[in-house]
């Protein structure tokens, strides 16, 4: 019987594998003639980043070459394009001329998608897909430069590492907020972005790339934020998708890839079959070699007339970023019923996270170390019951089996040489030495030794041993933690953030050990206003981190309506914005008009999707927010002063105007009132604000930390001072101390009371260099936050204050 | 089921929500992580709370009046013996897509 003849199109790595169980198993069966459009046979794909990197030559990686093809008689017709399948003459036509086949393979992997900005086409602009490709990129990195890489993928960070290798200076530009967002979640995804920032690549996070520039030949890339990224070489590695064209031309059915069935035969012709990245089963894409392995076994067996059928498996990705750790299994997303288990190792570098679904393990993510990654994906694999091991299980398989889940006896446990402290290299031998040696507290522990002095995050195992080595002689301290995320209390945070130094909520996340993937509610507005107050330069402001209130710069009201209370500078307002509030009142059909206790006027009871246009009425009569809902400077209420007012001393009215232009915007542990009186008389209750001045004839008398809410209280004497400016630094310069040290959500008077007013005192009167900082730090935070929300999110952000979609509107066309 | 497009993943911040009206009332969709997408009953079984205004951590929603948390993979509330509605939700190509039969409704054509 004369053989029958096989075409293949593609000499990639499914297609290798095909060939190889083939000829194994029939040597006969088949005449083979392989086409591939690069100019050379089969070799590992994989292999081409340690190619880029100079640790590999293409020799090294080649899988299949000329001998073994000869070897098994395939007619190989490299360097030629196939242009066309007939089949209704079973016929394929490449660039030299036309071959017959009785079954087809089609195995023409997957083609980089470009994405569609002007300056594309430009010499200097690569993909990342074949040798040619990595041979382009280290030409280019031997003239050195700066290189850009569009896409923060795998393949992208790939290829910025090796060219970083090569000595070029890289940028990565990445369009989601955080790096390999498919396989990664945002926790490793910071990991990994301060890994590569160590290697010298800088990595730019929610950039989007507008237009690649050059003359003859790409010079930069033009982000839509403006910025201009200079590049020598510019590699484009945004994703790949299915190469399908001579499928699609052929009338096979192609959905995103050639559709096929569990044998890998074409769901429209049973004599052609597909393998690798270029098919579709079942809905499914594929881009890792391990599947394509599978699928290769399945189209042997089918071209045999062997039983087979492919299935789709769960697929792990051990990743090896040159240089970082990371792992990632099983599904790590959405589904009902899931809990997370986090584990971090600050010191080390380290994240886990589990994710269960009832008593199953169904996915993992790992970064730093994932030893136990092969472990876990086989839990993940089989389905394993892990109900027994669940206190223990992101401990991995060491401990497992008979290991006391008691954290007290577990530490009882540890051998001496057991690292407790990270940082500082302190093994739990050196604690013990030191607590029998009298260290009787945290404190006493931390002198000595230096564990739980630096991160911190040892600090509750360093506790454990005072108690194990102590027994009731120890009493286990009760610090408040902010939240149950964490241990740390809020004065600890607000240290490291400041001394570590820690400028976004992941960094203080991962390196303060939080527990959970990204906080909760309580947390993480306490860790946003943290981190905007000592960074204000570095770290930008995160609504979504915020109460609904400060992110929509609004009131909510008990129905899910909102009020409007537009800032009435130190009470006073004119005709024309009464005339303003009056016709926004009628237009947005405002249900109440109050007039509030901070002598400004309330709008009550507008609807959340109006915000944005009854803002932009308001601000054409020249009226602004006045953060009636914000953790930060509301109102500063005065009295009619020398303007009016026969007992008069000072101009009252003018002075809060000028303390509330200068404060308005800034974001506060809690809110800020003021008030400022004429004389002592006090008719603008100066004596119970936050901070409070009262005139009189020598001058001005400074007066914080008042009270007039849950509790009530007379405000405590900063001091006197005879000049308004005077009285305008002491209050800046108070404030700022107050933003710079206080814990989130205490009044000033809450604050005042812990560290006490003469500490505040020495630092805001006694010392006049401190005075300065402060206010400049006040300055240098208000460039940015001094300005009218109402107006900005009326210009820019309004969208998202209308619903997503209205369904009912699309129901009744 | 039958999938209906109601807008961009890009359009719900990332750790928020947006509203969605429909016939059988207003529905939160949550963005919890770059491509993780619930969908719920907007209104706190509590007092009604509007739950697209609240803070999403992890894959938990607190709602903005009293604090109340949910959880958005099972609808069911933290401590507390209720429960909120959640409905059939898929990221494709960057749209998000709703079943419309789980909320009596077909997409229209
Ligand atoms: C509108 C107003 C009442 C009024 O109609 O006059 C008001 C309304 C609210 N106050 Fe107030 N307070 C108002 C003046 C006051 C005053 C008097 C003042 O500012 O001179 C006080 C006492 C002084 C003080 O601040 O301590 C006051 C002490 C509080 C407190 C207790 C604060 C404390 O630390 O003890 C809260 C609760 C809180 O902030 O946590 C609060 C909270 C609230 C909230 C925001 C409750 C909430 O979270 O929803 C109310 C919003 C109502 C709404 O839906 O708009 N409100 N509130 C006043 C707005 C003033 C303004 O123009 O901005
Ligand atoms: C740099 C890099 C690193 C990678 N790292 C990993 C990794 O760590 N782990 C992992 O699992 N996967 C990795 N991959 C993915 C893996 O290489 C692919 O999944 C695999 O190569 C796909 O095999 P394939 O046979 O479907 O396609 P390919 O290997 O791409 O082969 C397709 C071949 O078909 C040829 N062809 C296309 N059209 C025609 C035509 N019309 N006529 C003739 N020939 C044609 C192409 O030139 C190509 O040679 C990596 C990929 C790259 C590029
Ligand atoms: S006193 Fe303030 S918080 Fe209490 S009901 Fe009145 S407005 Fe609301
Ligand atoms: S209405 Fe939601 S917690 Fe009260």
């Amino acid at each position: 019987m004369s053989k029958q003849k096989l075409v293949v199109i593609g000499a990639g790595m499914a297609s290798g594998r095909v060939l190889e169980h083939l000829i194994e198993a029939a040597p006969e069966a088949y005449e083979i003639t392989l086409f591939n459009a690069e100019p050379r046979g089969n070799y590992n794909r994989i292999m081409l980043s340690p190619v880029l990197s100079g640790e590999k030559s293409y020799a090294e990686i080649v899988t299949h070459d000329d001998a073994w093809y000869a070897e098994r008689g395939v007619t190989c017709r490299f360097g030629e394009h196939v242009v066309a399948i007939d089949r209704a003459t079973k016929t394929v036509t490449g660039q030299q001329g036309t071959v017959a086949y009785d079954k087809l393979l089609i195995a023409t992997g997957s083609a980089p998608f470009i994405i569609p900005v002007p300056g594309r086409d430009l010499p200097g602009v690569i993909t990342y897909r074949d040798l040619d490709d990595t041979n382009a990129m280290v030409a280019a990195a031997d003239r050195g430069g700066a290189a850009v890489v569009i896409g923060g993928g795998l393949l992208g960070l790939e290829a910025a590492a090796g060219l970083a290798l090569r000595g070029m200076e890289v940028t990565v530009v990445h369009l989601m907020g955080h790096l390999m967002e498919r396989q990664l979640d945002e926790a490793a995804g910071y990991l990994l972005k301060k890994d590569l920032e160590t290697k010298g690549i800088t990595v730019l996070t929610r950039a989007s790339t507008k237009a690649i520039l050059g003359e003859d030949r790409a010079e930069a890339v033009l982000l839509e934020d403006g910025t201009t990224l200079p590049a020598d070489l510019v590699v484009m590695a945004v994703g790949i998708r299915p190469e399908t064209r001579l499928a699609t031309d052929a009338g096979l059915s192609v959905a995103r890839g050639v559709e096929v069935n569990a044998q890998m035969q074409s769901v429209s012709d049973p004599d052609i079959y597909a393998v690798g990245e270029c098919v579709e089963f079942d809905g499914h894409l594929f881009g890792l070699v391990a599947p394509l392995y599978d699928q290769a076994k399945v189209v042997a067996d089918s071209l045999l007339g062997r039983e087979n059928a492919f299935v789709v498996r769960d697929v792990a990705t051990k990743l090896k970023v040159t240089g970082c750790d990371l792992f990632s299994a099983g599904d790590f997303a959405d589904a009902p019923g899931r809990e997370d288990i986090v584990y971090r190792d600050p010191a080390r570098g380290i994240y886990k996270r589990l994710v269960i679904e009832g008593d199953r393990l169904v996915g993992a993510v790992m970064y730093g170390d994932t030893a136990d990654g092969n472990w876990f994906f086989g839990l993940i694999k089989d389905g394993t019951d892990i109900e027994e091991m669940r206190e223990t299980l992101i401990f991995g398989p060491a401990c497992q089996g008979g290991a006391s889940a008691d954290p007290l006896s577990a530490v009882a446990a540890l051998p001496p040489e057991a690292e407790i402290c990270g940082c500082n290299g302190v093994c739990k031998g050196t604690i013990v030495e030191a607590i029998t040696g009298g260290a009787g507290d945290l404190g006493a522990v931390r002198a000595t030794t230096k564990a739980s002095a630096s991160c911190g995050t040892c600090t509750g195992l360093v506790e454990q041993l005072l108690q194990v080595t102590l027994g009731d002689a120890f009493r286990m301290p009760t610090a408040q933690p902010v939240c149950g995320c964490t241990d740390h209390t809020h004065d600890d945070v607000r240290r490291l953030i400041k001394t570590m130094p820690l400028k976004s909520q992941e960094a203080v996340w991962q390196e303060l050990g939080w527990k959970t993937r990204n906080g909760c509610h309580v947390c993480r507005p306490a860790i946003n206003f943290y981190l905007l107050a000592d960074w204000p330069l570095e770290y930008r402001d995160d609504p979504q981190s915020r109460f609904i209130n400060e992110r929509k710069h609004a009131n909510i009201q008990k129905d899910g309506t909102f009020s409007v209370v537009p800032r009435m500078w130190g009470g006073i307002t004119t005709p024309d914005e009464l005339r303003a509030i009056a016709d926004a009142a009628d237009k947005y059909k405002v249900p109440t008009v109050k007039v509030t206790g901070g002598q400004r006027i309330d709008l009550l009871g507008v609807k959340g999707e109006d915000l944005p246009a009854i803002w932009a009425d308001l601000n054409r009569a020249r009226l602004v927010s006045g953060h009636a809902y914000s953790k930060g400077l509301r109102t500063v209420k005065t009295c009619v002063g020398t303007d009016h007012c026969r007992f008069g001393t000072q101009d009252s009215t003018g002075l809060g105007i000028k303390l509330e232009q200068v404060l308005w915007g800034s974001w506060t542990p809690h809110k800020v009132k003021l008030a400022v009186s004429g004389c002592p008389r006090n008719c603008a209750e100066a004596t119970c604000k936050d901070v409070g001045i009262v005139c009189v004839d020598s001058g001005y008398q400074v007066g914080v930390a008042g009270a007039a809410g849950m509790d009530v209280k007379e405000t405590e004497r900063l001091a006197d001072v005879p000049t308004e400016q005077e009285a305008i630094d002491l209050t800046v310069a108070f404030i700022q101390l107050y933003r710079e040290n206080a814990k989130y959500l205490d009044r000033p008077y809450k604050w005042v009371a812990k560290v006490g007013l003469d500490w505040v005192k020495a630092r805001v009167v006694d010392d006049p260099e401190e005075r300065a900082r402060l206010i400049a730090a006040f300055e240098v935070s208000q460039g940015i936050y001094r300005k009218d929300p109402w107006a900005e999110h009326a210009a820019t952000k309004a969208r998202g204050y209308a619903p997503l979609a209205d369904l009912t509107l699309e129901a009744a066309e | 089921m039958s999938w209906i497009d109601i807008g961009s993943l890009e359009d719900v911040p990332l750790r928020g929500a947006r509203l969605v009206r429909t016939r059988a009332g207003c529905i939160a969709v949550f963005r919890t992580a770059e491509a993780e997408v619930f969908a719920a009953s907007n209104a706190c079984p509590h007092k009604g709370g509007p739950l697209a205004e609240g803070i999403v951590h992890g894959t938990r929603v607190t709602c903005p009046l009293h604090n109340w948390v949910f959880d958005l993979e099972t609808g069911a509330a933290v401590g507390e013996d209720a429960r909120i509605a959640t409905y059939p939700v898929r990221v494709e190509g960057g749209r998000i897509l709703i079943d419309g039969s789980a909320l009596g409704q077909r997409s229209a054509a």
